[in-house]
């Protein structure tokens, strides 16, 4: 398990350029295309190693008997994007789903080990629920918009914790709404109802309703995997935004999507990390054969 | 045959018979809808709504018969909706796996298909007996005891098919349990809900048993819901079943009142159901 370790504690190791960049208008992206941009984008976004948000330690996790995870080690920067890819059912979506303990809506699910987040294990029983997750926001697969107007569904999560007069929520609503990129689309439109949006706004919605409580961590499962292209890439550009501000943990099939928009990038098989480094190294020179298997698509 | 010839031999039967029964029943329904119009409605006139039940042999209305119904309906659904709705509540949101919550469903499911003759019979020892007397709050009670059953199982059933994930995601915010309830899954469940209250009064406002035993009747005009009050099924029942030919018109017109306002109601029951689908 040594080769699991967490890599990023090396401050400033050296990455690897020297990927030739696609020509415009080339084929679709090719492994090698996207690595290239991979490339690119790292050296536009290197910066010194910043310090650990959450540190997960031995973390084990339950669906009654069944351990779907089997004792996970890593740790996620702030302000950096922490990607999760493996098979269905490798338990990246569990993952997340430990990390605000939205699992303990299922009685029969549980989780041992540690969670430290900002140094707080918020494994602990004692730990207040609805403060960790204002804490931590998170976005589904599958658009979750509340049965109310647009304003509303913005609203809703600010007046969970702050009590504002009229004018200053609506700032807080729109500024929440430019961040996710929706403010043009809805401004004219904000007392309509959140479902009458499409796919692609509807998730845009659902991202903006997390960031306007103000989270540290923002947990993304599967954010684009059922939408649209276009959408899908306007939600990249927005987790490429967004992390300036947020430790940001994103779970995706899309292996492109990972390379594109991730620092780090974990590797998980049969509910095991097998592999976590900087997103260049896993998609350049994978120490693993399982991962380099997976990512180059001769899996299984 | 080959396979596909008899699958679609079969399919044809089949729809055959679905097609025959549906009209089986709509025949019968139409019948008594065309039976009750062509007798009823030439006692719809504006004395239905504003004279009292009349002895035999003179003119009158149904206007008492109106306003028991109309407000023993109210009553009943007043008390009868927020405590079916609470323990719908109960059973989707707090006993999805609760051994109390499993015999509450079960017990309600026996409650929804008693005979609303024994829950007359039951509002009687409890109500009617210890106070000597019929009363309209009897009527309204075993009314409120019809209504809760079904409101319980619409609840639960409508809460239930509001998605997980619409629940996960006001969890993930950071919202308590109860805002969570309050704030997006009634919002999210709120017609379906409304549909069942509607359906409870639909089923309530043509019960006779459960009155029978608890509001009797009165021929004459009165509010004080202490003494026994008119009801249109009783009513009807009584007129219908008298020599008389003006009490037996009078029958056919509240006959006729009252399956237009279920009707009516269903109706807009439905309506409300579908608004949901048009939203989305």
């Amino acid at each position: 398990m040594s080769d699991l370790s967490l890599r990023p504690d090396e401050p400033n190791r050296p990455f690897r350029l020297g990927m030739p960049r696609p020509g415009n208008g080339g084929p679709a992206p090719t492994h090698a295309a996207v690595i290239a941009e991979r490339a690119r984008h790292s050296a536009e976004a290197k910066a010194p190693a910043s310090p650990e948000k959450i540190v997960v330690r031995d973390l084990r996790f339950y669906y009654k008997q069944y351990e779907a995870l089997k004792g996970i080690n890593l740790g996620l920067r702030d302000k950096r994007v922490t990607a999760f890819i493996g098979p269905s059912g490798c338990g990246k979506s569990t993952l997340l789903r430990v990390l605000n303990r939205i699992y303990q809506l299922y009685p029969e699910q549980r989780a041992t080990g540690e969670v430290l987040v900002d140094g707080r294990n918020i494994l602990d029983p004692k730990v207040d629920l609805n403060l960790l997750r204002a804490k931590i926001g998170m976005v589904f697969q599958k658009p979750t918009p509340f049965p109310m107007s647009i304003h509303d569904n913005i609203a809703f999560g600010i007046r969970l914790y702050e009590k504002l007069p009229p004018a200053q929520l609506d700032e807080r609503v729109e500024s929440a709404l430019r961040r996710a990129a929706l403010w043009d689309e809805v401004k004219d439109k904000l007392k309509q109802s959140g479902l009458s949006l499409s796919g692609g706004q509807q998730q845009r919605l659902c991202i903006a309703r997390a960031i306007a409580v103000e989270p540290e961590i923002l947990l993304l499962d599967e954010p684009a995997s059922a939408l649209d292209p276009i959408s899908t890439q306007r939600i990249e550009e927005l987790i490429n935004e967004l992390k300036t501000d947020y430790c940001i943990a994103i779970v995706t099939h899309n292996m492109q999507q990972a390379a594109r928009s991730s620092d780090y990038t974990a590797f998980m098989y049969l509910g095991e990390l097998v592999e976590f480094d900087e997103t260049e190294v896993i998609f350049t020179h994978p120490k693993n054969k399982r991962t380099e298997d997976y990512i180059t698509g001769r899996f299984g | 045959m080959s396979p596909y010839a008899r699958r679609r031999a079969t399919n044809t039967v089949v729809l055959a018979l679905s097609v025959a029964a549906t009209a089986f029943g709509l025949i019968w329904l139409a019948f008594i809808f065309w039976t009750l119009l062509r007798n009823g409605i030439g006692a719809i006139t504006l004395d239905l709504f504003v004279q009292t039940t009349p002895p035999p042999g003179s003119a009158g209305g149904l206007r008492n018969a109106i306003y028991g119904s109309v407000v023993m309906t109210l009553v009943a659904t007043l008390v009868g909706s927020p405590i079916g709705i609470l323990a719908g509540t109960f059973l989707a949101e707090y006993g999805r796996s609760n051994p109390i919550a499993s015999a509450v469903r079960f017990i309600n499911d026996i409650l929804l298909s008693a005979p609303s003759i024994i829950i007359g019979m039951f509002v009687y020892q409890v109500m009617v007996a210890r106070m000597g007397h019929f009363s309209a709050w009897a009527g309204a009670m075993a009314l409120a005891m019809i209504v809760i059953p079904v409101v319980v199982r619409t609840t639960e059933d409508m809460l239930n098919l509001v998605p997980g994930s619409l629940r996960e995601a006001a969890f993930a915010l950071g919202t308590p349990k109860w805002k969570v309830i309050v704030m997006v899954t009634y919002r999210a469940a709120l017609q379906g809900m409304l549909t069942g209250v509607l359906l409870a009064v639909a089923r309530i406002s043509g019960e006779t048993a459960p009155l029978l035993f608890t509001a009797l009747n009165n021929q004459f005009w009165s509010t004080n819901m202490n003494a026994p009050m008119a009801n249109l099924p009783y009513v009807i029942y009584q007129f219908a079943l008298s020599p008389y030919k003006d009490w037996q018109s009078l029958a056919w017109g509240g006959a006729l009142l009252i399956t237009v306002a279920i009707l009516v109601l269903n109706i807009t029951a439905r309506l409300l159901a579908n608004l949901k689908s048009f939203e989305k």
